[in-house]
């Protein structure tokens, strides 16, 4: 516990009468861990097999904002696009992509926004600089992580796992969906021709390790 | 299993994804304070318990996360429509 600094020592900004923001990012002077960093995923990259059907890699210590407010309170959804870049996606079950930005829709009024975690507060202060209106934005990089699942056989470990439609004609590539993994809560996305992602919360993010190593056995499974 | 329509999500999913919340449209007392604790209990406690259509909220738990209602034959186990919050029914249980 030793790398989990004091609250005070960060830089808190107050940018209205009753809201507070803390820069979550510990910078690059602290080393932050994974909830699959007792995995050692750099080891077994080296020892993985060259070949097999299924890809898994973390895409680790990213930014993660939660977005929510009314599709009809122009100042919100304006300045979304602004300060992200990029339009929020209104279609149920989309999402976006600009440079390392990426937005999933969540529901009529929630959006999920990735980033790189050192982006995540700038970007957090900018909106909350420029949104009129009630909305909400939560940084919860800390509560979850991102699987990718690639390759061939990726799309099969997928479907023994969640009871989601995954033929291409029904879930093409950028397609979202909030759903159970293994029991588990996970918002699927396919951002690939056989490339998957799952955010997941950390707390589950170890049964999910073994179940997914567990389910791509009979394919071969590749960690890197 | 349940193959469910979720109206925000807009397609059809498995019951797995939901959980059901009970009977749908059950007025709050407008004035809690003075009304009879009849009233009151009818309110907290009493449910109808129909063979038949049954007016039900379903919550898209781990998809959406939005709540909607459901009409379903508790017999069959038929859906016979899916319709938002603050919306009515078009096809109408009993009572
Ligand atoms: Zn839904």
């Amino acid at each position: 516990m030793s790398e989990i600094s004091a609250p005070e020592k960060h830089q808190v900004t107050r940018l209205s009468a009753n809201v507070a923001v803390m820069n979550q990012y510990a910078g690059g002077a602290v080393a932050a861990q994974s909830p699959l960093h007792h995995a050692d995923f750099a080891s077994l990259a080296g020892k993985s097999p060259k070949v097999g059907g299924v890809m898994l890699r973390e895409l680790k210590l990213l930014g993660h904002l939660t977005l929510r407010g009314q599709q009809n309170n122009d100042s919100f959804m304006a300045g979304c696009a602004e300060v992200l870049g990029v339009a929020l996606p209104i279609q149920p079950l989309t999402s976006v992509e600009k440079g390392a930005v990426s937005v999933r829709w969540r529901s009529p009024d929630e959006w999920l926004v990735v980033l790189p975690a050192e982006q995540a507060f700038d970007v957090e202060k900018a909106l909350r600089a420029r949104i009129q209106g009630h909305y909400s934005v939560v940084n919860v990089s800390g509560g979850q992580t991102i699987l990718e699942l690639s390759g061939p056989n990726a799309r099969d470990v997928l479907k023994k796992s969640c009871p989601l439609d995954l033929h291409p004609s029904h879930f093409p590539v950028g397609k979202v969906a909030g759903t159970v993994f293994a029991k588990a809560t996970a918002l699927v996305r396919r951002t690939g021709e056989e490339r998957w992602e799952l955010v997941v919360r950390r707390s589950f993010s170890d049964y999910l390790w073994a179940w997914i190593q567990d389910a791509s056995r009979e394919y071969g499974l590749i960690v890197n | 299993m349940l193959h469910i329509y979720c109206p925000h999500c807009g397609e059809y999913r498995e019951e797995e994804e939901f959980h059901c919340k009970g009977q749908a449209h059950i007025p709050r007392p407008l004035d809690p304070d003075n009304c009879s604790d009849e009233e009151w209990g009818n309110y907290m406690y009493f449910r109808h318990n129909p063979k038949g259509l049954h007016h039900e909220i379903w919550y898209h738990s781990t998809g959406c996360q939005k709540f909607f209602n459901i009409t379903r034959d508790t017999v069959t186990y038929e859906i016979k429509e899916v319709y938002k919050m603050g919306e009515q029914p078009s096809v109408a249980a009993k009572g």
